[in-house]
């Protein structure tokens, strides 16, 4: 029924598909907002030596457990406080941001590039090598992946780089999933067939035909599984098993402060928020990023 | 145009076949399709081979096969007298270009205009980036598009343009042949032509070979020089254009033809006469395959397949004309 | 004619709200519809003939902005009416054939229940009523075996099969006014002519008024009585079906005429007429001619308001010229 309607507009000359996107992204609030957050951490984490003005590592038996700075008795020296260590709470905030972005960032990367290579190749070739992608997708998904994360951990000692390559190695079901199912749309369309009679190797065809197509399903899943990666991380850290002390992480920072949760709730508020403010950032901008690479309307 | 033998086909098909294995249920075993049965065709140079028939009788298949996007099951596909099989996909593509029906999914959205034109040069390596430009510009022109559209991508061109672009990316590594497979059906009217003239009038600059797959017959009387009418997978006749449309013999052919409806309002619409709807082609009917909807049907069309009856300037494959050639 | 028109449309607008501003999309539309007559709107995409088919059954999507004058079915305006008796007026007097058979059926229902179903809901039949009331329409829409078709799921039709089945719905409650929106589009031919004569037979035999809505010259010829020729929202060309294609008299209408190959009438091989150019965009406020953009014949008076010419006959057009020159050398040979 909306047949007449989409024709009608396309008639009209339309404009550029970068001045499209231009249009829908300044249109998109909660991408503004997720793009505008996770830009301002991001700038905070790589400022953090700059800004900390406090090695996130320095002990101070004299300042421990300063209050943040809009309670009584707070240090203008340490605005976010001290925790029981006395280590300036702000240094470890910025520093631990640096963590869980890191780890967001290359578990996702890693197990982007497992399940992108395995889905579009099941998707482009189908047969035994569908089959076989699929057999072990499912294998993956009967895995629960804290456990998982938390026997591999707890064999190999939990660190930074075995948490990261861990959850790489773990989070890659949903990329399998999506570009398998997004290769095989496009795998149908006649642009591909024109290419192969053109005679593009199937490399090319996969590379410059398929995967601009659905490389806009790939960065939604992208961040999605980084904000998963990131609060796996704070959970598998908080539970012991991930980024061991002093090293400043978000999950350490509320696992530290869980003792004095009652009577400092500021201890776990502060990393809980920037972890919920980070989380909620990757999402909505992995959401707006979805509806913006959104095809045009066409039949 | 001629008698055949005058001049060498370039694209040759002998007894090719494509039998697809279906499943029709979760546990059943797959059985046989045949998409294509046996077909011999011969294209001659600056000939328009219009290949008609309904959906699901092969004619798309066929298009695959000549495209080497499918291998044929059995039979050979030559071109210039040189067995394609043999060669290589590549060199293949030098020679045959595809024309596909819809031009709003033959066109990789992601890739500007020049891209995708340019496309065939860059994957058989043809010149450098300035004379793929040039290249590309020339197309532009010979297709009829301001060069402004190079830069463009190709959700802002409507149907027609998209359609333009679509041939000047067959064109640009000048083939042989092209395989239009439905190129106008998803235009509107006043395009359509607009289309149609534009691939006459390429024919005749660049001494270009068509295989025209349409259903719309005025279209195929309209550009073809010889008509091939395609049914079950067969072709059950193939004529100069000009006689199967003056004469046509197959029922079937008859049938297709009473169908076009042409603007004159003081006809009604035609009886086909066609009554069965088109047979299940994993069970197709024995004897002569059109039997069950053939007006003229006799007892032999039910059981012994139809003979090949050939003529100086085509053939027929028909009960009916077999029985006058005995009778002579 | 002195009975009441089935439909009457008088100044029909549809708007459609876009992010760049209003799309005009059908702008001002009369035509009007007696018992048994069938009227084919004929256009190209973009020409808002399928919305204006839309209006009419009230199946508009809500954000469009739909006015007339007169929107009459019978004599009772369709505007402002409650969605239940529009609802009690859709699919038992007047209904609708969709383009695409496959889509327009639901897949999770056997043929019997859907044909069945506007009969339970408009009439006070039995189930077994409806159930022989579905076996007669399909028989009469040339199904074979009816019986056993009715518990077919669509997919285990063909396309033509299916179109067969959604006509028969479309009847089950012997409508005064049947919409059919390219029925035949998506088939073969040989279907498409099987199809359509079953459509004009059924038309007469229960005297229905008919609007059909298509893009092929060739479908108006042979079944229209009256036609209206759209372009880029307006009616252009009204007439009879004689008169459209013997006396075509709006450029457009001559300039599709000209467009199409014709058995017997274009030469094979020769250069087809054209129209250069495309369709204007509707998006803002739109004046005088819209096809002056691509007409040969265009004036600087073709930017203000255009009249429309009538005939004795009923023959309109909109256009600055009353008929031009090219009109006669059009004529189709008799």
């Amino acid at each position: 029924m909306a047949r007449d309607i989409d024709t009608l507009a396309e008639e009209i000359q339309g404009p550029s598909p970068a001045a499209i996107l231009r249009r829908r992204v300044f249109g998109h609030y909660g991408l503004l907002f997720g793009a505008t957050a996770l830009l301002v951490i991001v700038a905070l984490a790589v400022l953090a030596p700059l800004l900390a003005g406090h090695d996130p590592y320095a002990q101070s038996l004299v300042a421990r457990m300063k209050p943040p700075f809009w309670m009584e008795g707070s240090d203008p020296n340490h605005l976010l406080g001290t925790d029981h260590l006395g280590r300036d709470y702000l240094a470890r905030l910025l520093y631990g941001a640096r963590i869980s972005l890191a780890i967001g960032l290359i578990a996702a990367l890693i197990s982007g590039l497992i399940g992108t290579t395995m889905g579009v190749a099941a998707g482009y070739f189908g047969g035994r090598v569908d089959l076989v992608v699929t057999f072990l997708v499912n294998v993956r998904l009967a895995m629960p992946v804290v456990l998982v994360a938390l026997a591999v951990v707890a064999v190999l000692g939990g660190s930074l780089q075995v948490v990261i390559v861990v959850l790489g190695f773990l989070l890659w079901d949903r990329f399998a999933v999506v570009m398998r199912s997004s290769t095989l749309q496009v795998r149908g369309l006649e642009y591909v067939n024109a290419a192969k009679a053109i005679g593009c190797s199937t490399r090319r065809i996969i590379l410059s035909e398929i995967m601009p197509n659905i490389l806009n399903n790939l960065i939604v899943v992208m961040t999605l599984e980084m904000a998963h990666a990131i609060l796996l991380e704070a959970a598998l850290s908080f539970l012991g098993l991930g980024v061991q002390p002093p090293t400043p992480s978000w999950g350490l920072m509320i696992s530290e402060g869980k003792q004095m949760m009652l009577f400092e709730p500021w201890v776990i508020a502060i990393p809980g928020v920037a972890l919920f403010i980070l989380v909620l950032a990757i999402n909505l901008l992995g959401d707006g990023l979805r509806d913006i690479t959104a095809p045009e309307n066409r039949s | 145009m001629s008698a055949a033998g005058s001049s060498p086909p370039v694209l040759e098909l002998a007894g090719v076949t494509k039998t697809y294995r279906v499943k029709q249920g979760l546990f059943s075993k797959p059985k046989p399709l045949q998409a294509v049965g046996g077909v011999d065709l011969r294209i001659r140079k600056k000939d328009v081979l219009g290949l008609v028939g309904e959906s699901g009788c092969g004619k798309s298949t066929l298009a695959k096969i000549l495209l080497g996007l499918e291998a044929p099951t059995s039979g050979r596909v030559m071109v210039d007298g040189i067995e394609a099989a043999g060669q290589d996909r590549t060199l293949l593509a030098r020679r045959i270009q595809p024309i596909f029906q819809d031009p709003y999914s033959s066109l990789n959205p992601r890739k500007s205009i020049e891209d995708i034109i340019a496309l065939p040069l860059v994957v058989h390596k043809v010149g450098d980036s300035a004379g793929r430009a040039q290249a590309v510009s020339k197309m532009l022109d010979l297709v009829g598009l301001p060069q402004r559209v190079r830069r463009g991508y190709p959700n802002q061109l409507s149907g027609g343009q998209r359609q333009r672009v679509a041939i000047a990316r067959a064109l640009v590594m000048k083939p042989e042949i092209v395989i239009c497979d439905e190129p106008t059906s998803a235009l509107d009217v006043s395009v359509q032509s607009q289309i149609l003239n534009l691939l006459g009038d390429l024919r005749e600059e660049l001494s270009l070979t068509y295989l025209f797959i349409s259903h719309n017959l005025a279209v195929v009387e309209h550009l073809a020089t010889r008509v091939a009418v395609m049914y079950l997978g067969r072709i059950v006749e193939e004529a100069p254009a000009a006689d199967l449309f003056a004469e046509p013999r197959h029922p079937y052919t008859k049938a297709l033809l009473a169908s076009v409806l042409t603007p004159d309002p003081s006809m009604s619409v035609p009886d086909t006469h066609l009554g069965a709807s088109y047979p299940n082609p994993i069970a197709p009917p024995g004897g002569c395959h059109f039997h069950p909807r053939c007006a003229a049907v006799r007892d032999i069309c039910k059981t012994v397949p139809p003979p090949h009856v050939s003529s100086a300037e085509g053939h027929v494959d028909c009960h009916l004309y077999a029985e006058r050639t005995q009778a002579a | 004619m002195s009975e009441e028109p089935i439909l009457a449309v008088e100044g029909l607008t549809i708007d459609i709200p876009m992010a760049q501003g209003t799309l005009h999309a059908v702008r001002g539309i009369d035509f009007e519809l007696n018992r048994g007559e069938t009227l084919c709107i004929v256009g190209e995409s973009g020409s808002g003939k399928s919305l204006t088919s839309l209006a009419v059954m009230g199946l508009l999507p809500k954000r469009l902005e739909c006015a007339a004058r007169k929107l009459a079915f019978r004599g009772t305006e369709l505007q402002g009416l409650p969605a239940s008796a529009m609802r009690q007026l859709r699919g038992n007097r007047m209904a609708m054939i969709f383009q695409e058979p496959m889509t327009s059926l639901n897949p999770a229902y056997t043929i019997g229940d859907q044909l069945a179903e506007a009969l339970l809901l408009h009439r006070r039949v039995s189930k077994a009523e409806a159930r022989a009331r579905a076996v007669e329409l399909l028989g009469k829409v040339g199904i074979t075996a009816a019986g056993s078709r009715l518990s077919q799921y669509p997919h285990q039709l063909s396309g033509g099969l299916r179109q067969r089945v959604m006509i028969a719905m479309a009847l089950m409650c012997e409508p005064e006014l049947v919409i059919a929106d390219e029925p035949t589009t998506a088939l073969d031919v040989t279907i498409q002519a099987q199809i359509l004569r079953l459509l004009v037979d059924l038309q007469r035999e229960m005297n229905m008024a008919m609007i059909l809505v298509t893009h092929d010259l060739g479908v108006v010829a042979r079944v229209a009585d009256k036609v209206a020729v759209m372009y880029a929202g307006e009616v252009v060309e009204q007439g009879t079906a004689k008169e459209i294609f013997g006396h075509p008299s709006h450029p457009y209408t001559q300039g599709l005429l000209r467009c199409i190959p014709v058995p017997g009438r274009t030469k094979p091989g020769e250069h087809l007429g054209s129209i250069p150019g495309i369709v204007p965009s509707l998006i803002g406020k739109v004046e005088g001619c819209a096809f002056r953009t691509r007409c040969d014949l265009a004036e600087s008076a073709c930017a203000k308001p255009v009249p429309i010419h009538r005939t004795q006959g009923g023959h309109a057009w909109r256009c600055i010229h009353s008929r031009t020159k090219k009109a006669d050398t059009e004529r189709m040979p008799a």
